[in-house]
């Protein structure tokens, strides 16, 4: 380098090209990381698989794989917008990643829509191959009408902003180790509890009926409802979902700390 | 009271400091971290902050980029409020944190161009891996790198986007000499390149060798300010040592030497005067010596280091 090399030329880059480089970024460390993907990939397609050929749910009538794969594909979204958004994010405060980022020309609004792209990434990746997975197994879905798959479209978006909402809640406020198990403790419970392999229905009493209003059982309930029952709207699902959103959004808003 | 002639902090600051800090109040829950605290940068300067451990550096320093706001006092960085105008100020600064601040997970070289990318006329990448010796690791991710290694990162990071203005906290903290060399050689490159330094660092050396300025801080407050020139001059006396025949008469010299001299014999033939050592002192001890038939020997006059300097301000080791 010769003198001069370092003669001040201050200046942010575009928008759109830092949102594009932070979110290459962020895709990359992510499809890297041999824990994420057991998570978001792994386990999502071992547990279609596997409930799929072996009965141990009743999931009643049809085909086993028409019940499951609409939750599947609803805890593919959890996987990723919630569980690996939460710990990753909980790391990157932890190790000063958002404190040095937070002195970059990246504004925050900018590092949430690039987290939001390196997730809707994720999810395309995790759909397709789940689609594909399904469709081997035996997964008939229903003929899909316009506004079904606008409604399919638009529950997983909403379903993406809840959960991304609650995982930077968590990420934000809590100490990285108790984000890595808070998040995965989550993910199994809502694994469990909230109709992604389980029918709500299997549940006794009321609990099922609690059950429904678990943002990742409006999910799984509004894909049902479209790709296995036909229908053409899920308003009640994208109401659950959107209540979850402005609640997460505001507590993440006011609480996160940002180290 | 010698302190009384270091040159003192100016409250009043040029309007084209590159940063402005004055009567600077930081607690943290009723603890206070900084406490009045006044510091001036001149653009294109190089401004050491020397302080132990505790002394408020970070604060500071981390009060200027924006992460914290004062509780009371004004601080001013390029003209701007680090925290109204941040989103102006953030291309113009750079930043070397302490620590961390990096992706774990994520290489090197891929750190350093993720930062570049987010600039609009960013440092060519591969040149500055070179500069800073991280050819051989670009590709290696940050957490397995060595510490030396992790720092010269957090150096390039801090100067990817071609900043005005750059704040290096420790920024040789942990480093072998080799390495620590080639910072100051850095340090001396942005300068010469008009690049506004401020480091903080509790290395005197540090400080005597790379600043143009050095604020002494201590107890959040800054005790002196000046060049390394004038706090080594100013305040306490020099020491002339010289070495020669045992039992010297050493009345007989102090009569020679101006007032407030001292004159003992450290053990027998090894003497130590303090005192205004200028040439002319020089010059009368040498001459008594010839008048006395003595050989001084290794005559030696000792500067003040910012070590004794801080020593005397606050009676503390500087190094924590």
């Amino acid at each position: 380098m010769s003198s001069g090399t370092f003669t001040p030329a201050p200046g942010a880059a575009p928008l759109p090209r830092m949102i594009a480089a932070h979110a290459g970024l962020e895709l990359r460390t992510l499809l890297r990381n041999g824990e994420q993907l057991l998570l978001t990939v792994v386990i999502p397609t071992l547990l279609l698989v596997l409930f799929s050929a072996v009965d141990i749910v009743d999931t009643g009538a049809g085909a086993r794989v028409d019940f499951l794969a609409p939750g599947i594909l609803a805890l593919a979204v959890l996987s990723t917008a919630f569980t690996g958004q939460a710990i990753g994010t909980g790391f990157e405060r932890r190790y000063g990643v958002l404190k040095r980022l937070g002195a970059s020309p990246l504004p925050r609004s900018g590092l949430l829509a690039a987290k939001t792209c390196a997730v809707l990434v994720v999810e395309l990746l995790q759909v397709v191959l789940l689609t594909v997975v399904a469709l081997a197994l035996g997964w008939s879905p229903a003929g899909l009408s316009a506004s079904g798959a606008a409604t399919a479209v638009l529950l997983l978006l909403l379903g993406t902003a809840a959960f991304s909402s609650l995982g930077l809640l968590m990420a934000g406020t809590l100490r990285a180790e108790a984000t890595l198990a808070g998040a995965n403790l989550v993910f199994l419970l809502l694994l469990v509890g909230g109709g992604v392999v389980v029918p709500l229905e299997r549940f006794p009493g009321g609990v099922g009926g609690v059950l429904e209003l678990l943002p990742v059982s409006a999910l799984s309930d509004g894909l049902r409802d479209v790709l296995q029952s036909g229908a053409g709207s899920a308003w009640p699902q994208l109401l659950v979902l959107a209540v979850w959103t402005v609640v997460g959004s505001a507590a993440a808003a006011r609480f996160f700390k940002w180290e | 009271m010698p302190l009384l002639r270091l040159h003192r902090m100016q409250s009043s600051a040029a309007p084209e400091a590159a940063v402005d800090v004055a009567g600077l109040v930081k607690r943290y829950a009723g603890k206070t971290a900084v406490d009045g605290l006044d510091l001036t940068v001149a653009r294109g300067s190089v401004t050491a902050f020397l302080g132990p451990n505790g002394a408020g550096k970070t604060t500071t320093i981390e009060t200027c980029e924006g992460y914290r706001a004062p509780d009371a006092g004004r601080v001013r960085v390029l003209g701007l409020d680090p925290r109204q105008d941040a989103a102006a100020l953030r291309p113009r600064v750079g930043v070397m944190l302490q620590s961390g601040g990096v992706y774990p997970m994520a290489r090197a070289e891929e750190s350093l161009r993720h930062m570049a990318s987010l600039h609009a006329n960013p440092l060519d990448v591969a040149e500055l891996v070179a500069l800073l010796g991280l050819g051989t690791c670009g590709g290696t991710p940050y957490r397995r790198l060595s510490g030396g290694q992790q720092q010269r990162l957090a150096l390039a990071l801090a100067l990817v986007g071609r900043p005005e203005l750059v704040f290096l906290d420790e920024p040789t903290a942990g480093l072998d000499p080799q390495a620590r060399r080639a910072t100051w050689d850095l340090v001396r490159r942005l300068r010469a390149d008009g690049v506004t330094v401020v480091l903080t660092t509790h290395a005197m050396d540090e400080a005597e060798e790379l600043a143009d300025r050095v604020s002494v801080v201590d107890g959040g407050r800054v005790i002196a300010e000046g060049t390394p020139e004038e706090l080594c001059r100013g305040g306490a006396e020099n020491t002339l040592r010289f070495t020669g025949r045992p039992g010297l008469d050493l009345e007989s010299l102090l009569k020679a030497l101006p007032d407030g001299s001292t004159a003992v014999e450290l053990s027998p033939g090894s003497y130590r005067l303090t005192g205004t050592v200028d040439p002319q002192l020089l010059a009368t001890v040498t001459s008594w010596c010839a008048q006395n038939g003595v050989l001084a020997d290794r005559i030696a006059v000792e500067r003040r280091t910012l070590e004794d300097v801080f020593l005397e301000l606050t009676g503390k080791e500087l190094r924590p």
